[in-house]
């Protein structure tokens, strides 16, 4: 069982479905990089043998009754980690894009910077990452709506190579977007006043799979995204203000 | 415009009947047949009872009598709707958290159980 153990406990989750050609690798290039810090596979329900794999590799595996979609697949991690008294958590998709020797420079800034999320970001500095033009578009155009809403500019708001510290945990244990959930995520942050960083990160080709925002659901993303950013906008929750006065927002 | 009255009427008493079977059969629950039954019974009332209709067309300033019923017909639909999209909505979000407190719930009891052997 994982343990939090010390004031700056880390648990590295890896949100994984139908990974089992790539979750292995991902496993191990972790615990390469971070010894000793306990790494959770949340299996959405794979279809393959993602769990056997992600088990024969060395990580601790949630496994899902039923398929949640990535937002419900994350959250589930987030509360475990809120709920063992983690004060870290990093996630790394499951299908290899993310470097794991970029895990310590997102666990450092999170513990100097203030933070409560931290982006690993193509596009801070020019890192080679490869993206296609659809989805080039699609991340300008939210670069563009999201600045007046964050009140800074925010480089890669797709990115899910994310690190956040206890008080994001806290907030995304209660409330986190079920699909898409990276530039709601954003949104929720702001509404309590949370801050973020983005800190430069290398890309790797995806080892197996496909991206799930193909051209054809593109169009549905953005409107469903855009329509989740402005709800957020709007929504107030009342649960949070009660139990955080202090929170503002 | 009689005619269409009575195929309207015929259309209520189905759906009544449907959703009575259904309420039996226990394929909807009570609570969900409700709305079901008072549609059905609404769009029947309001076929048997022209002068009522035509009160209605009237003072909505609907040109014909039919499109009033059609309206008031489509109206209550919409509105069913709605009110299970929220119903569908809380089953979701429902569902998920319950999911998730299961998964974690299988995780804790997994590792007691390494823990013990």
């Amino acid at each position: 069982m994982i343990r939090a153990v010390g004031p700056d406990s880390l648990l590295v989750i890896v949100p994984a479905f139908n990974e089992v050609g790539a979750i292995a690798s991902v496993v191990r290039s972790v615990n390469a990089n971070m010894p000793g810090v306990p790494v959770l596979v949340i299996d959405d329900c794979s279809l393959d043998d993602t769990i056997v794999a992600a088990r024969g590799s060395g990580a601790e595996v949630l496994t899902l009754p039923h398929h949640l979609g990535l937002g419900g697949c994350v959250q589930a991690g987030y509360k475990l980690a809120y709920s063992l008294g983690f004060q870290y958590v990093i996630r790394v998709d499951g299908d290899g894009q993310h470097d794991a020797r970029d895990i310590p420079r997102i666990l450092d800034r999170l513990k100097t910077s203030g933070c409560e999320m931290i982006i690993g970001s193509r596009f801070v500095e020019q890192t080679g990452s490869q993206t296609t033009a659809a989805r080039s578009l699609g991340i300008r155009f939210f670069r563009m709506v999201l600045r007046p809403i964050l009140g800074k500019p925010v480089y890669d708001p797709t990115s899910g190579f994310v690190g956040v510290n206890r008080r994001a945990l806290a907030v995304f244990s209660r409330s986190f977007p079920l699909e898409y959930p990276e530039i709601e995520a954003l949104v929720v942050l702001q509404r309590r006043r949370f801050r973020f960083e983005e800190v430069p990160v290398r890309m790797l080709p995806r080892l197996t799979g496909r991206s799930t925002i193909t051209a054809r659901v593109s169009l549905y993303y953005i409107a469903h995204v855009l329509l989740g950013v402005f709800v957020n906008i709007l929504k107030y929750d009342r649960r949070f203000h009660r139990a955080n006065p202090e929170s503002g927002g | 415009m009689d005619r269409l009255l009575n195929v309207t009427t015929v259309l209520s008493i189905l759906l009544l009947i449907m959703v009575l079977f259904s309420v039996r059969r226990a394929h909807i629950r009570v609570e969900y047949s409700v709305s079901w039954l008072l549609t059905g019974l609404a769009m029947l009332i309001l076929s048997r009872s022209r002068p009522v209709l035509e009160v209605i067309t009237r003072w909505s300033g609907v040109p014909d009598t039919p499109l009033t019923l059609f309206l008031i017909s489509g109206t209550l639909f919409l509105v069913m709707f709605f009110r299970f999209s929220v119903i569908i909505s809380h089953l979701r979000d429902d569902n998920v958290a319950l999911a998730q407190r299961v998964a974690i719930l299988e995780y804790h009891i997994h590792s007691l159980e390494q823990h013990e052997d």
